[in-house]
């Protein structure tokens, strides 16, 4: 997928792309940090059909949503390429015993064959955790593997494992 | 009792801007018709002259000129002009040729010889930067094919100005031709010293004007900016061009605290310029220089117009696409201002002024109102065009 990217000069910058239906959806960069979101025609793909001005929050907003979005279906992805996958979210609770420990410690891969593939923090989505991820209450971590191999890890971070 | 009198007509006077401010803001149009003519109310010759506050509005306008020019340059960096000269050198220059033509020829045929030409010619030239960036941004043209196009002209014009202010600086000066030469020698001398500093050592000026409070921040740039485009003025680089540089040498972070800081203060002495030129016009003088306002200001438009459509059509766009970047640069307003308040200031001709007055009124007015109907219009005739648009009654095809 091109991702087109032309110079505003004195306004910002303009990002374009192409879906694979045909359709174009740009956004423009104000200096001020204002965002325009832009779909263009359908008969003209040189001419915006719809500007909608976003603010700084609204467009971080927006862009969790699409973004958080996109982790969801791609785990749904995963459960239908791959059978016998199956995906757990388990919320680390007060008092967890990896409250404030690390993801290494946890060594779910080498005990369980199951990988933590993303940790969920508020609104934030954070793919792929390095092992010196340290997990904090309220955290939901997403974990893959087998059935056998997901329950275990879910019992080893709810401390009952 | 004098005090008075001064804070009086100010305040009155402020006041009513904000009201016209409403106004402009209630119909979407640009205010700055609506100051000159608020200016023309209460200048000489006007309905209420005002009589304590010349003193004010005659320093206020020198530095809303200034800051005009400053926040003009903040919108820019370095690179961007660095990068418009590369791509649209040649559309800038068909842009200069077609659209100073007018002005020129029209003050060589009213006899008012080649120093008003020089001037007249730079009035209806540049197009507003300021109206054009609000009327794409209202009509959400922002994300269109013509954009770049356009926003890259107007980088070129802001840049033609940098050598164009200093050499009727001169002219004006009296310099004479070899004199002219000279100054646009020093001129370029400065921009290009400035923009190289900006380019490469861009950050020495920001480590020195930065700081973390607000009021600090301010008064540097504010002082830093005038005192350049006083130094700017003395060369007879002319100050707006001194403001303009300083605006292009700040940046990133700075130039947006900078920008946040100072658009109130813009906005106050920016109209504060337009009143005055306002007040040095007497309304009188408006009616008979109507005419010749009002044929300069169609040929503007059809100049302008040509200008956005060959430079839309010679980056690939559609028909559609170079009709929005024609119409979209036919506003003029702060620029030819500033022009026409250099030229008036020196007493050029009587009538430059009454005629740069009307001709911006006409077009600052006109210009964002043609450009609404533009792509209704192109869209309109691309269908006839093609032959798809439905069959009108009593209209074959």
């Amino acid at each position: 997928m091109d991702v087109e990217r032309v110079p505003l000069p004195g306004i910002g910058l303009k990002h374009v792309l192409a879906t694979a239906r045909g359709r174009r959806v740009g956004v423009v960069s104000h200096h001020n940090g204002r965002r325009d979101l832009i779909v263009y025609r359908r008969d003209d793909i040189e001419s915006a059909a719809d500007t909608v001005a976003l603010s700084v929050e609204e467009a971080n907003t927006l862009a969790e949503l699409l973004g958080a979005a996109r982790v969801v279906e791609r785990l749904a992805e995963l459960h239908r390429q791959v059978e016998g996958l199956v995906s757990v979210q388990v919320p680390i609770a007060d008092g967890s015993p990896f409250d404030g420990r690390s993801l290494g410690d946890t060594r779910a891969r080498t005990r369980t064959g199951a990988s933590i593939v993303a940790v969920v923090r508020g609104r934030e989505v954070i793919a792929s955790p390095r092992p010196d991820f340290v997990f904090g209450a309220g955290d939901v971590v997403v974990a893959i593997g087998t059935a056998e191999g997901t329950a275990t890890v879910s019992d080893i971070l709810t401390g009952t494992g | 009792m004098h005090t008075s009198v001064l804070l009086i007509e100010l305040g009155a006077v402020i006041l009513g801007l904000g009201l016209l401010g409403a106004v402009s803001v209630r119909f979407s149009i640009s205010p700055i018709p609506l100051y000159l003519l608020a200016g023309l109310a209460f200048g000489a010759g006007g309905l209420w002259p005002l009589s304590a506050s010349e003193e004010f509005f005659s320093t206020g306008a020198e530095i809303g000129v200034v800051l005009l020019l400053f926040s003009l340059g903040l919108e820019y960096n370095a690179d961007e002009l660095a990068a418009g000269l590369r791509t649209s050198g040649g559309g800038g220059l068909i842009d200069l040729l077609l659209n100073a033509a007018p002005g020129v020829a029209a003050a060589l045929i009213l006899g008012w010889g080649p120093v008003a030409a020089v001037a007249l010619g730079g009035i209806t030239y540049v197009t507003s930067s300021g109206i054009t960036s609000k009327v794409m941004g209202d009509l959400g043209w922002l994300g269109n094919r013509e954009a770049p196009t356009v926003l890259s002209l107007l980088v070129m014009e802001d840049l033609t100005m940098a050598v164009y202010l200093p050499i009727l600086t001169a002219l004006l000066a009296g310099v004479g031709l070899l004199g002219g030469l000279g100054a646009l020698a020093i001129a370029i001398a400065t921009v290009a010293a400035i923009l190289y500093l900006a380019l490469r050592h861009g950050r020495i000026v920001q480590r020195f004007v930065a700081s973390p409070n607000d009021e600090v921040l301010l008064l540097k740039v504010l002082g830093l900016t005038i005192l350049v485009a006083g130094v700017a003025e003395e060369l007879q680089v002319s100050a707006a061009v001194g403001a303009f540089l300083v605006g292009i040498a700040l940046s990133g972070p700075l130039a947006h605290a900078a920008r946040s800081l100072l658009t109130p203060l813009r906005d106050l002495f920016a109209a504060v310029f337009f009143v005055f030129f306002g007040l040095r016009t007497n309304p009188a003088d408006l009616p008979p220089v109507l005419g010749a306002a009002a044929v300069l200001a169609l040929a503007g438009i059809v100049t302008k117009f040509a200008t956005g459509w060959v430079a839309a059509a010679r980056a690939g766009a559609s028909r559609t696409s170079r009709a929005r970047a024609g119409a979209a640069l036919l506003p003029r307003g702060e620029f030819n201002i500033v022009i026409a308040g250099l030229a008036v200031t020196a007493g050029v001709q009587p009538r430059l002024g009454p005629l740069a007055a009307a001709y911006v009124l006409i077009l600052a007015v006109a210009g964002p109102l043609l450009a609404r109907t533009a792509e209704p219009l192109a869209r309109r005739l691309a269908r006839r065009r093609s032959g798809t648009s439905p069959p009108v009654a009593g209209l074959p095809g």
